[in-house]
Formats: C-alpha cells, sequence, structure tokens
C-alpha cells in the first residue's frame, strides 16, 4: 500500500498545504492534551485537597475529577478530536473516498459514513 | 445444586452458545481476515470489541474491590485506564492505521529496522504472556466459586472455548465474540450497580447517586479502623499517585493487544472513531465502578459494624468457604475490618469478591448472582483471545517468517498462524493452572514495560522523521532497563530481597521514568548519528494524511 502512495505524493499546488495541515493537526492536539493534563493530572491529583474543599451532590469536587469527571472529559475530548479532524480532512481535500485508493479496503467498500458527511462547507475557520 | 449454580450454569452455557456460534460464522480463509479482521470492522462494534478486550477479568473482579478498600486513591486505575485512550486517538490510532499492516512489531520494523523489530516482538511476547496468565486464572476462579469445580478445569474448559474460536477464525471470529462479550459483560455489570443504586438512594443512575452515601460511609469508615474513604494520598503519596496514572496511561497507549485493534478498521477516520466508541463503552463500566465499589463497602461495613460473630450476614459463610473472607477466631463482634491479613482485623474481606458477591452482599436474587458469574467470564475470556492473537502474530508473523520463511503463501502463513495460536493457549493453559509464583506481582507491572519500550518509540516514530533506528534501539534498552531493574530492586521477586522504595516512587509508577528515560535517550542518540534515510522519511511523510492523494480542497485557505 505505501508503495503506491508515495509514487503519488507530488500534490498539485505544492507542498505548503502539507506543512499546513500538519500545523493545525498539532495545534489542535497540543491543545486537546492540555486540558487532558489539566483535568486529570490537575483538578484529580495536583490540587485534590484544595478542590475538595467544595462539595457538590456529596460529592467533595477533587474526588469527583479524579473518579468520575475526568472520565467524561476524556471521552469529550476525543469526540471534539474526531469532528475537528473530519473537518480539517475535508477543508484541504485528503478525506478518504470510496471510489480512491483510500487507507487500505479489501475491495469491499463500505465508507458510508464518510460519504454522507461529505456535506458541502465552506472555510468556516 | 443450589439455586445460585442452576442459574449460573445456564447463563454460562447460553453465552458459551452464543459464542460458539458466531465463531463458525465468522471463519476466515485468509491471513488478513486472520490478523487483522480483513481490515473490515464497522466502527461502533470495534469500539465495543475494544471495551471487551481491555477490560479484563481485573477490571471486572477486582476494581470495584480495590477501590473499595483504597477510597479516593483509587482514581489512579480509573484515571489511568481511560486517560491512555485520549494518547491513543491523538497520538497513535489515526497514524498505524494509515500505515495500515498487521502487527506492532511491524511497523516499528518498518519505521527503524529489523533488529528493533526483533526487540519489540521480544517485549510483545513477555507483555502479553504475563498478562494472560492471569485472564486464565481469573476464569478458573469464577467457575470454582460459582460451580464448585476444581480451578484446573474451570481454566481447561475456558481455554478449549478460546480454542475453537481463536484458531478457526483469528481476528475476525475474536472480533465478533468480543463484541458478544462486551453485551453480556456490561449488563452483568450494570444490572446489580442500578438495583443497588435504586433500594439505597431511590435514584437509579449509580454515577449520580453514591455521591448520597459518601459522607456515612466516610463517617462508618472512620469507626471501623479505616482511613476517610473521599480524603487523597491515604494509600500512596501525591508524587506517586501521579507517577503511577501516569504509567498506567502510557502502558494503556503501548499495549500491543489494544493497539493492534486499531488496524481492523476499513479507514483511517474509522480508526479514531473506533477510540472514541471504546472509550464510551469502557466509560459505561469504569464510571460505575467507583460507584460500585462504594455502595458495596458501606452494605458490608453497615452489614457487620458490630455484630456478634455468630449473628453475621449470610454471604460471609457462603464466602469463607473460599477463604476469601476470614473472621478473626479471637473476636466476639466485627469492630475493625480491613483487606489486609497481616492487619489482624476482626473481618478480613479479599479485594476480588466485592463484585462478584455485590449481589449476595446486597440481597439480590439468584439469576443476577449467576449473570454476574458469566460476565466475569465473558471478561476473563476476551480479554485473553485478544493477547493469544498478539502472541501468535508476533511469533509467526514478525518472528517465524520474517526470519526462516520469507517467501511462504498465504495458504502456509494462515496455517503457521493457527499453529502458533494453539500452542499460545496450550502454554497459556498450563500457565494458567499453576501460575509461576511471579505472575501475581508482574501481572501490574506489564504496563510499566509497555510503556518505557513501546510508546516513544512509536510515539517519536511518527511525530519526529529525524528520528533513527540506533536512537530508538537505544531508548527501548534504556526505558525497559531502568524499569525493570528498579522493578526488581524493590520487588521480592525471583528470590531477590526488596529494598525501600526511593523518593517515594513505587514499581507500579517507575514506568513514568522509564518512558522518559526512553525520550531522552532516544532523541540524545538520534541526534547525534545519521539520519533515517529518505524513503523512511517519505513513509512517515505519507501516514499522516488519511488519503493518499489529495483533491481540490473545498475549503482551503479560510
Amino acid at each position: 500500500m505505501a508503495e503506491t502512495e508515495e509514487k503519488s505524493l507530488g500534490p498539485p499546488g505544492g507542498d505548503d498545504w502539507r506543512r499546513e495541515y500538519w500545523r493545525k493537526n498539532l495545534r489542535l492536539m497540543v491543545v486537546l492534551l492540555a486540558i487532558w493534563f489539566s483535568v486529570s493530572f490537575g483538578c484529580g491529583i495536583l490540587f485534590v485537597e484544595q478542590l475538595n474543599q467544595i462539595t457538590i451532590a456529596g460529592f467533595p469536587l477533587g474526588f469527583w475529577f479524579a473518579q468520575q469527571g475526568s472520565i467524561y472529559v476524556f471521552l469529550l475530548l476525543i469526540l471534539v478530536y474526531c469532528l475537528f479532524m473530519d473537518r480539517l480532512d475535508r477543508e484541504y481535500g485528503v478525506e478518504e473516498r470510496e471510489d480512491g485508493p483510500s487507507g487500505g479496503g479489501t475491495g469491499s467498500v463500505g465508507e458510508a459514513r464518510a460519504a454522507e458527511s461529505t456535506t458541502k462547507e465552506g472555510g468556516e475557520s | 445444586m443450589s439455586e445460585i449454580q442452576l442459574w449460573t450454569l445456564t447463563f454460562i452455557v447460553l453465552s458459551f452458545g452464543v459464542y460458539m456460534t458466531i465463531a463458525w460464522r465468522s471463519r476466515v480463509r485468509e491471513t488478513e481476515g486472520f490478523y487483522v479482521a480483513g481490515h473490515g470492522v464497522p466502527t461502533i462494534a470495534n469500539g465495543a470489541a475494544i471495551g471487551a478486550d481491555w477490560m479484563s477479568a481485573a477490571s471486572f473482579i477486582s476494581m470495584a474491590g480495590l477501590i473499595a478498600f483504597m477510597g479516593y486513591d483509587g482514581g489512579i486505575y480509573l484515571m489511568g485506564w481511560t486517560g491512555g485512550y485520549v494518547l491513543l486517538a491523538l497520538l497513535l490510532a489515526p497514524y498505524l492505521r494509515k500505515w495500515g499492516k498487521f502487527t506492532v512489531p511491524e511497523f516499528v520494523g518498518d519505521r527503524y529496522s529489523e533488529l528493533v523489530r526483533t526487540i519489540a516482538a521480544a517485549a510483545a511476547v513477555i507483555v502479553s504472556f504475563t498478562y494472560v496468565v492471569g485472564q486464565m486464572n481469573g476464569g478458573g476462579i469464577v467457575f470454582s466459586r460459582f460451580l464448585n469445580i476444581d480451578i484446573a478445569y474451570g481454566v481447561i474448559i475456558a481455554a478449549a472455548i478460546i480454542f475453537v474460536y481463536a484458531v478457526l477464525g483469528g481476528m475476525k471470529s475474536i472480533t465478533w465474540t468480543q463484541v458478544a462479550q462486551y453485551t453480556v459483560l456490561i449488563i452483568a455489570y450494570l444490572i446489580p450497580a442500578v438495583a443497588v443504586a435504586q433500594v439505597m438512594t431511590g435514584i437509579p443512575i449509580p454515577q449520580v447517586s453514591f455521591g448520597q452515601i459518601l459522607d456515612e460511609l466516610n463517617t462508618l469508615s472512620v469507626q471501623l479502623g479505616l482511613d476517610i474513604y473521599t480524603d487523597p494520598f491515604s494509600t500512596r503519596p501525591m508524587v506517586d499517585i501521579f507517577l503511577v496514572t501516569m504509567a498506567l496511561m502510557i502502558g494503556t497507549a503501548g499495549l500491543p493487544h489494544v493497539i493492534i485493534r486499531f488496524y481492523t478498521t476499513k479507514t483511517v477516520r474509522g480508526s479514531r472513531y473506533s477510540a472514541f466508541w471504546a472509550l464510551f463503552f469502557i466509560a459505561l463500566l469504569y464510571t460505575t465502578a467507583p460507584a460500585v465499589g462504594a455502595f458495596t463497602k458501606f452494605n458490608l461495613l453497615d452489614g457487620v459494624n458490630g455484630t456478634p460473630t455468630d449473628a453475621l450476614p449470610n454471604w460471609v459463610d457462603n464466602w469463607m468457604a473460599t477463604g476469601l473472607v476470614t473472621v478473626n477466631e479471637n473476636a466476639d463482634a466485627i469492630n475493625s475490618v480491613s483487606n489486609d491479613p497481616a492487619a489482624g482485623a476482626d473481618l478480613t474481606v479479599n479485594n476480588d469478591i466485592l463484585v462478584l458477591a455485590s449481589p449476595e452482599i446486597a440481597g439480590l436474587p439468584a439469576p443476577v448472582v449467576g449473570l454476574v458469574a458469566a460476565g466475569g467470564m465473558a471478561a476473563a475470556m476476551s480479554t485473553a483471545a485478544g493477547l493469544l492473537l498478539v502472541i501468535s502474530s508476533s511469533v509467526s508473523h514478525d518472528f517465524y517468517f520474517r526470519r526462516f520463511r520469507r517467501n511462504a503463501g498465504d495458504a502456509e502463513r494462515l496455517m503457521v498462524g493457527r499453529i502458533a495460536m494453539a500452542g499460545a493457549i496450550i502454554v497459556a493453559m498450563i500457565a494458567g493452572i499453576n501460575p509461576p509464583a511471579f505472575v501475581a506481582q508482574v501481572v501490574a507491572f506489564a504496563f510499566g514495560m509497555a510503556a518505557a519500550s513501546f510508546f516513544p518509540a512509536i510515539v517519536l516514530g511518527i511525530f519526529w522523521k529525524r528520528c533513527n533506528a540506533i536512537g530508538a534501539a537505544s531508548g527501548m534498552i534504556a526505558g525497559l532497563t531502568l524499569t525493570i531493574s528498579y522493578m526488581l530492586y524493590t520487588l521480592e521477586v525471583f528470590g531477590l530481597q526488596a529494598n525501600d522504595h526511593i523518593l517515594g516512587v513505587s514499581p507500579e509508577g517507575i514506568g513514568t521514568i522509564g518512558a522518559l528515560t526512553n525520550f531522552v535517550v532516544t532523541i540524545a542518540v538520534s541526534k547525534m548519528t545519521a539520519p533515517p534515510s529518505r524513503h523512511i522519511t517519505e513513509m512517515v511523510e505519507s501516514i499522516r494524511y488519511p488519503a493518499a492523494r489529495r483533491r481540490e480542497p473545498t475549503g482551503a485557505g479560510g
């Protein structure tokens, strides 16, 4: 798979879009990982004693972050990542398509999800 | 046969029947199906399969019990074993899927060198093997408790079932049976939890309602000589909580049997969403576990607090037969409770029984108890199958064919894959019946080893083009050496003496330092040596973008 791709790497309009796409990807990643760290390690561990002074619905807040809150935030972070990357892929025209030699279907094509969400959208960013 | 045994047998036979039917219907004829289910698993199903693969007998049986006795500190498992999915989704899954072959060592081999691939294959086998022995043994315990048969027969039955579907259909059958196993285990976990929450607080959502009993639980705990439940750092210092959580997260993202699941989706996009669905399905159990822990501990303490030893609840008697619950002979009434036999408390309860006994402790009917047993079996078998696949693919795909039979045809590859799988099951079965003494201690440290070896090598391989083979090999060796030596230094294994922890760092937390060392060494050595070839740089470049070619963009330049 990888061999056939390398030949077709010459993109229309130079390599700038690659750098741009990758930079946006990295920026999103860094932001999400910063939230990941501050919620779990910050609220759940480093500042747990201070947060435990506050009690909501019976839960000391720091305790809640360690045993419940951080898991919900993790889930949300992955969802946000998926949605943003969908948008980024479409914006730069690198999303997987049914007909193209996309990342390795074995003939049985079933990317209905990808196709269905390819609605017309502009540069919202 | 008691009512509970009858129900247990019914649920176990029913669920096993379902697994076998699924296995037969999804048997495979080519290697791609055997190793990566033909890259054709739908996203949500893959998420459920990852959930079952990930949630082991330990998650199902032991975790809530651990949390019950650790209180706040139990959060290390909750955060550690879920936070890793954020790392997987953002740093590994899409890129490894784009590169798209069969095994984790194979990626390292293509990116770096054959030597690194061999090191990685050996590490994958060691990590997976220590893990799988615990699963086989866990399955045996469920059988022996609920059906009163010997642990050895329990292990043999579980191994025979896994044998049929893993050898027949490889990854494809394993994936689809795991979807069924996830369903069984989550229902078995949620029903008693919801019932207990409803009975105790009137709100049937355990995640929300266990807050209401925390205050009383704190008071009860103090009365019975335990730590305040919600207070942090009672079992470990802050620095260790931090390091253990990090080690479990990085270790999760580095475990080969988890990473390999992201190869089975149809698309790169599918692998991202798989991570989301996987964590969604895992979170259902992981947010319930602390509630089960708190409720069960409350019921347990409340039921025995100050009770004379001749008037204890029924479950105490039932479980004393397994040796997992003991009452101090000299006590007249229960005034102290502990999970540590050395503490000399009036009542000693093993962590492992809390989930299995929770329906009994809360007085729920027999069918629920039987369902929980089937759930425990599902958790043990699904994880064991996933691990066995990694062992068989590392041995056959990364070692045998790479070293001895480079030009083998597809039929031969499939045959050898099946033989390796059968061999792995038999070895795991024998080890599961007679677990080597060190396994119980080492299993928790599989994470440390995965964190210190795979994770840095793969992440740098994707995000840093300059990273080269010498760097990665030195990094992996440095990280592993440090991690394993510290574990040997602080643990009593292989006849060694246990030494004191340095700076409060426990052997479970050392993986974080090992991973850090790996990163630093890899970067330093790569900088000092020649950059990788153009061919490798191009490969790294190509895995960063989901589609092979760019079409005219719809909205660039915004």
